[in-house]
């Protein structure tokens, strides 16, 4: 199989569509000609012009609101933000209008809207350009959540985002963007609310989100060399969330870890303990443990950035306590 | 251009010691951002890094007639603000090295630089927030009934955002003491203005809010100064809010180590640059005679030395300590 990196599996899924489907657009501010802040409508602009990969003013409250209109009259808008952070600037048009206009329509409107953006923390980029935010749209009804780990399913999960009727938030962190790996060629399409057993164990399960595959894998091959064997679970969409898959490993390995760069308090992991408690208990050997980023606004140093992202080795040590429990 | 400057009226023209500061101020903003550009080629900037090259005479023209009390709220190009509103070479650059003796003490970096105790009330990653701001700072003042006054300067782009239309309302509709202060350097990252303003004129736009408006030669330091001291008398003595369009340019790539070709010739960059606010200032002072060569040269090898030190002092300051990353969250004794 050949590599792409993510972002250009990204473009692949986009390219493949928008070659299908004259509705889809794209806007952005840096997405015709100059292809993207990170790359993500690279190559686009010369094949589909400027209406289709529509550069827009910094009005991202205006052009979330206009998009929403279009997708409620028969367009397919594609809203690139290049850093998530400034999807802010447009909360209200989000959940007051894009997230509730199917439910309030009774179902005869459709919002076939898709939203992505680059989160997470990394290279000092500071509080304004590292946040991810996505717990707090899962909270919300009516939005689906995407958060990809590797390079083949950011394409087949973009895919099924194109194809969605409903708001898709598509979240894509900094520091996977330039990972290359395995990517099938063709179109395909990974469904939502599907999770991915990274690494199959049998000592404890780790539910791990975005980034922290990655990190999780290196912390449980260390872990292998002593005869440790860790489930890693990546479960691709938050919401959807595929609870049986998590719940299947748990009743196999007995504990739980979740990890996520995200805030802890009101957040997935949160959420997926409840769960687990609620429709698992009795498998349960141990507490279940979080790992988080610390609940700060990102600082900027190199020192302070370290000391609130989660490493291999924290996820290593998180393992080993929960195994001591 | 600068023939213009050169027989410009000379009515209402700053003191001789207020000129040789206005230079002083241009030279500290263009070697410290020079100094951070090198220093980011080194990796000893962390994060991103828009410089302000180019665009000197606007802090500095607007901030000459500012106080410490006075509120300035800035851009993600936000350095020179921080710099002509007091903020020290030592400190800008201890920041962008993440040090602990930074202005934000290491957790801001470039585009969260504060410093309230002079004014400077943080540059921001995010477009827009700081026109919103400024009118929030004029609120106070007029509701406090104080004489200080609040600035915002933002770039083109932020024009077309929601915030700048609400925000001029606002302090239109409440005659808000609030400078707002537009630095049009004709590019939005690699977007042209006259794409993405339906009136690529924002002097003309004063009085679509019932306010006043005004467009300058934004790398005419005297020109700037003359309109900001109108403003500022304007907002001091009760009368409302001002907006300042400065045309300029900014002559360094928009972020430190990002490609800079596609978008612009490297005639039009070229042509600026024989625009530059210093090189014409330097030359308008010496044909007037306001100063002499050695004085000039004087005033360049200090602030030289200055941030040479500023650089030294940066390198060489502490880390934050981890253990220190969850202060401030929320207020403290
Ligand atoms: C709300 C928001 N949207 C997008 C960005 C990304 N961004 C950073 S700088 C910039 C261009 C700003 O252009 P302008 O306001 O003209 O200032 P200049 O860089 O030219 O000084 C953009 C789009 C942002 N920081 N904030």
């Amino acid at each position: 199989m050949r590599e792409l990196t993510y972002v250009e599996a990204t473009v692949e899924a986009l390219d493949s569509a928008m070659a299908r489907d004259p509705s889809i657009f794209v806007v952005g501010e840096g997405i015709g000609e100059r292809g993207g802040n990170f790359n993500t409508t690279v190559g686009l602009f010369a094949k589909y012009g400027p209406e289709r990969l529509c550069d827009t003013p910094i009005s991202e409250r205006g052009f979330v609101g206009m998009c929403a209109g279009a997708a409620m009259t028969g367009t397919r808008p594609v809203v690139d933000f290049m850093f998530f952070d400034f999807i802010l600037d447009a909360f209200g048009e989000l959940v007051n209008q894009i997230a509730k206009m199917q439910y309030m329509s009774s179902g005869r409107l459709k919002m076939p809207i898709l939203l992505r953006g680059a989160i997470g923390i990394g290279h000092s980029a500071a509080t304004h350009h590292s946040g991810s935010y996505y717990p707090i749209f899962a909270h919300l009804p009516g939005f689906r959540v995407v958060v990809p780990a590797t390079p083949s399913d950011a394409k087949g999960l973009f895919a099924t985002a194109l194809q969605s009727e409903d708001p898709v938030l598509f979240l894509e962190h900094k520091s996977l963007l330039f990972n290359r790996g395995d990517v099938p060629e063709g179109d395909y399409a990974i469904p939502f609310g599907e999770a991915r057993t990274a690494r199959e164990g049998t000592d404890c399960t780790l539910v791990a989100i975005g980034s922290m595959v990655d990190k999780s894998l290196t912390a449980c091959e260390k872990l292998a060399e002593e005869g440790i064997s860790t489930e890693v679970i990546d479960p691709r969409t938050i919401a959807p969330l595929d609870m049986e898959t998590i719940l299947a490993s748990v009743h196999r390995t007995g504990r739980l870890l979740i990890v996520d760069e995200t805030f802890q308090p009101c957040g997935v992991g949160a959420e997926i303990a409840a769960q687990v408690i609620d429709q698992g208990f009795d498998d349960l050997d141990a507490p279940i443990r979080r790992l988080n980023g610390a609940h700060v606004p990102t600082p900027y140093s190199p020192t302070l950035e370290e000391a609130i992202t989660p490493e291999a080795a924290d996820i290593e040590q998180s393992i080993r306590d929960l195994l001591a429990e | 251009m600068s023939d213009q400057l050169v027989t410009r009226e000379v009515d209402g023209m700053p003191q001789s010691e207020q000129l040789l500061a206005l230079y002083r101020q241009m030279i500290n903003i263009r070697y410290t951002e020079e100094q951070l550009a090198r220093s980011h080629q080194m990796g000893l900037v962390h994060g991103a890094c828009h410089t302000y090259v180019g665009e000197e005479a606007i802090a500095t023209g607007v901030c000459a007639h500012l106080r410490p009390d006075d509120a300035v709220f800035s851009t993600h190009r936000g350095h020179g603000h921080a710099l002509a509103k007091g903020v020290s070479p030592h400190e800008v650059i201890a920041e962008l090295f993440g040090r602990a003796t930074g202005c934000s003490q290491g957790r801001g970096g470039s585009m969260h630089l504060f410093k309230p105790e002079v004014g400077m009330m943080g540059t921001s990653g995010i477009v827009g927030p700081c026109i919103l701001q400024a009118t929030g700072a004029g609120y106070s003042f007029k509701l406090l009934k104080t004489d200080q006054v609040g600035v915002a300067f933002f770039g083109d782009g932020a024009v077309n955002n929601g915030a700048f239309h609400e925000g001029l309302n606002l302090a239109s509709i409440w005659k808000l003491p609030t400078l707002f202060v537009c630095e049009n350097n004709l590019y939005a990252t690699e977007v042209p203005f006259a794409y993405s303003a339906g009136n690529p004129n924002v002097g003309n736009r004063g009085p679509a809010y019932g306010m006043e408006s005004v467009t300058v030669d934004g790398n005419d330091v005297l020109a700037v100064y003359d309109a900001a001291e109108e403003a500022v008398q304007r907002a001091r003595g009760g009368k409302g809010p001002t907006l300042i369009e400065c045309r300029t340019y900014r002559t360094r790539a928009h972020s430190e180590g990002m490609r800079d070709a596609g978008y612009r010739t490297q005639e039009e960059v070229e042509e600026w640059k024989e625009r530059d606010p210093i090189k014409r200032y330097n030359e308008w002072l010496l044909e007037n005679e306001e100063a002499g060569p050695e004085t000039l040269a004087a005033i360049e090898a200090e602030v030289r030395a200055t941030v040479a030190d500023a650089e030294e002092f940066a390198r060489n300051s502490p880390w934050p300590e981890p253990d220190t990353v969850s202060d401030h969250i929320f207020s403290q004794e």
